[in-house]
């Protein structure tokens, strides 16, 4: 038996199983090591529970930034609240929460993408993964993060290694068909946000349509018409993630 | 040794940050002194036999002695003139220990590393010797920016990967030089370098919009 078989003093990660057996080495094998199965191979989180983090994503321009800008007004007040950005090749959306003033700079983080933006939040989280840990070092437990992607294409996911929950926002400005289109954004997000409703009646955008479709597409899953025009608090968004928050209870 | 995990080690897609990262080419672009292909195979040889030589010597170094990691970071920190590529040094460390801690029981080396710390640190864990950490850290060295490469100048991809098979060799033979001197002490590890990805990152950091971190 490999001396990295050992039973490691107080390993707090459980073992697969109490009759656990590490596979046997045959004299002539190469020397190997294995992960210790009683080492837990991630850092340790915080203590408690860790902030709720929750993706919003869409298309270029559907309103993101300005739904991270209704949601920081929205929740500030009662929440612990932090905000990553990524965009493709500037700091403007950080810097666009930060001239309006919805949250304090150290609370906004911007990672840069590479050009790929659905790369950094899906293929290779890395970089987003240590903005956050930066903002709960620095700023102690929060209770939400968001993480706002590059705007993208009607492909682009978080992965679920970065996020708990992921918002889709698609606008009304794009057509009417884009709810029919699909694309796992709109079929799979937690939950889908059709914003600028405001705009229906000016692109000829028929909202009832966009509603079947979105029902079609995602069963179940919840969508909600938006104009932050108009509703610049988010109402449904903020409150649906008031409950996730509330389900998940309070952090540190 | 395992060829196998050597491969996962020096895969492109090892989530560990580099997709973010030109490896300097993006300010060389920019510049107007890369715009073709020919210009991209000059700019990877002479990155190579500078800051890949010193990458792979200390990767090489710390798989063999993963334990003096602080020493060779020390080290890699004087050879390192530019703070901005300091800071992309680790900051690829640091993503590249979190790909390497979900893969492999690592021993202890600090928050944020530089990247070719890491690598040797990683390959350690991983059973590989100095060898096979710097040939991964010679690899990571052209492949990084040979992918830039052809999303900065839009190349053809197949021209782009024809000059990395070109320069495979080089790569070998680099790595065949900074892995003798694994048993170097830190101060007589390679120390060669390239002003101009120095100069390059400094303004390259000042840029308000660009592809790339780094
Ligand atoms: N009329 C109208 N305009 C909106 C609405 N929501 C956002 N906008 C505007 O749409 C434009 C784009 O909004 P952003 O929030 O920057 O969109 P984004 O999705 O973050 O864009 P990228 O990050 O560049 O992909 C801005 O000019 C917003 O003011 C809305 O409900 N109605
Ligand atoms: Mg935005």
């Amino acid at each position: 038996m490999h001396p990295d078989h050992a039973t490691p003093a107080g390993g707090a990660w459980p073992r697969p199983s109490e009759n656990y057996v590490p596979h046997a080495h045959g004299p002539d094998e190469p020397p190997h090591t294995h992960p210790d199965p009683g080492v837990d191979p991630h850092q340790a989180l915080a203590a408690g529970p860790r902030a709720l983090r929750v993706g919003i994503g869409g298309p270029v321009g559907s309103g993101k930034t300005a739904l991270v800008a209704a949601l920081c007004r929205a929740l500030g007040e009662e929440l612990r609240l932090a905000v990553v950005t990524n965009d493709i090749y500037t700091t403007e959306d950080a810097d666009f929460l930060l001239r309006n003033g919805v949250l304090p700079a150290e609370r906004i983080r911007a990672v840069e993408t590479g050009c790929c933006p659905h790369t950094a939040i899906r293929d290779d989280i890395s970089a987003n993964l240590d903005a956050v840990e930066d903002l709960e070092a620095t700023l102690g437990p929060l209770d939400l993060v968001l993480v706002e992607s590059g705007g993208d294409n009607l492909t682009a996911t978080f992965s679920k290694g970065l996020i708990d929950r992921q918002i889709f926002v698609v606008d009304v400005a794009g057509g009417d068909k884009v709810p029919r289109k699909g694309g796992p954004g709109v079929t799979a997000a937690d939950l889908l946000v059709i914003n600028k409703t405001d705009l229906a009646p000016l692109v000829g955008a028929d909202l009832a349509v966009m509603d079947r479709d979105a029902k079609e597409r995602r069963g179940e899953l919840p969508t909600v018409f938006l104009s932050l025009v108009e509703d610049r608090a988010a109402t449904p968004v903020a409150e649906w993630i008031r409950i996730l928050v509330g389900v998940r209870g309070p952090a540190g | 040794m395992s060829l196998a995990t050597l491969l996962v080690l020096a895969d492109g897609r090892l989530p560990a940050g580099g997709h973010a990262h030109s490896g300097g080419l993006e300010a060389q672009v920019s510049a107007g002194r890369v715009r073709d292909l020919d210009d991209v195979a000059a700019f990877l040889r002479g990155k190579l036999a500078t800051s890949g030589l010193v990458a792979a010597a200390f990767a090489a170094a710390a798989c063999r002695r993963p334990g003096r990691w602080a020493e060779l970071d020390g080290g890699l920190d004087a050879r390192t003139p530019s703070p901005a590529l300091r800071k992309a040094s680790r900051a690829q460390g640091r993503a590249l220990l979190r790909a390497g801690r979900a893969m492999w029981a690592l021993p202890p080396i600090g928050r944020e590393p530089h990247q070719p710390t890491a690598l040797g640190v990683l390959a350690h864990a991983a059973g590989l010797g100095p060898e096979e950490a710097a040939v991964a850290a010679a690899h990571g060295t052209t492949t990084g920016a040979a992918s830039a490469a052809v999303r900065l100048l839009a190349l053809d991809p197949y021209a782009v990967h024809a000059l990395l098979a070109r320069l495979a060799p080089a790569c070998d033979r680099i790595a065949g030089e900074a892995a003798r001197h694994a048993d170097d002490a830190v101060n007589d590890l390679p120390a060669a370098g390239a002003p101009l990805l120095d100069i390059g990152a400094e303004h390259h950091a000042t840029w308000e919009v660009r592809l790339f971190a780094s």
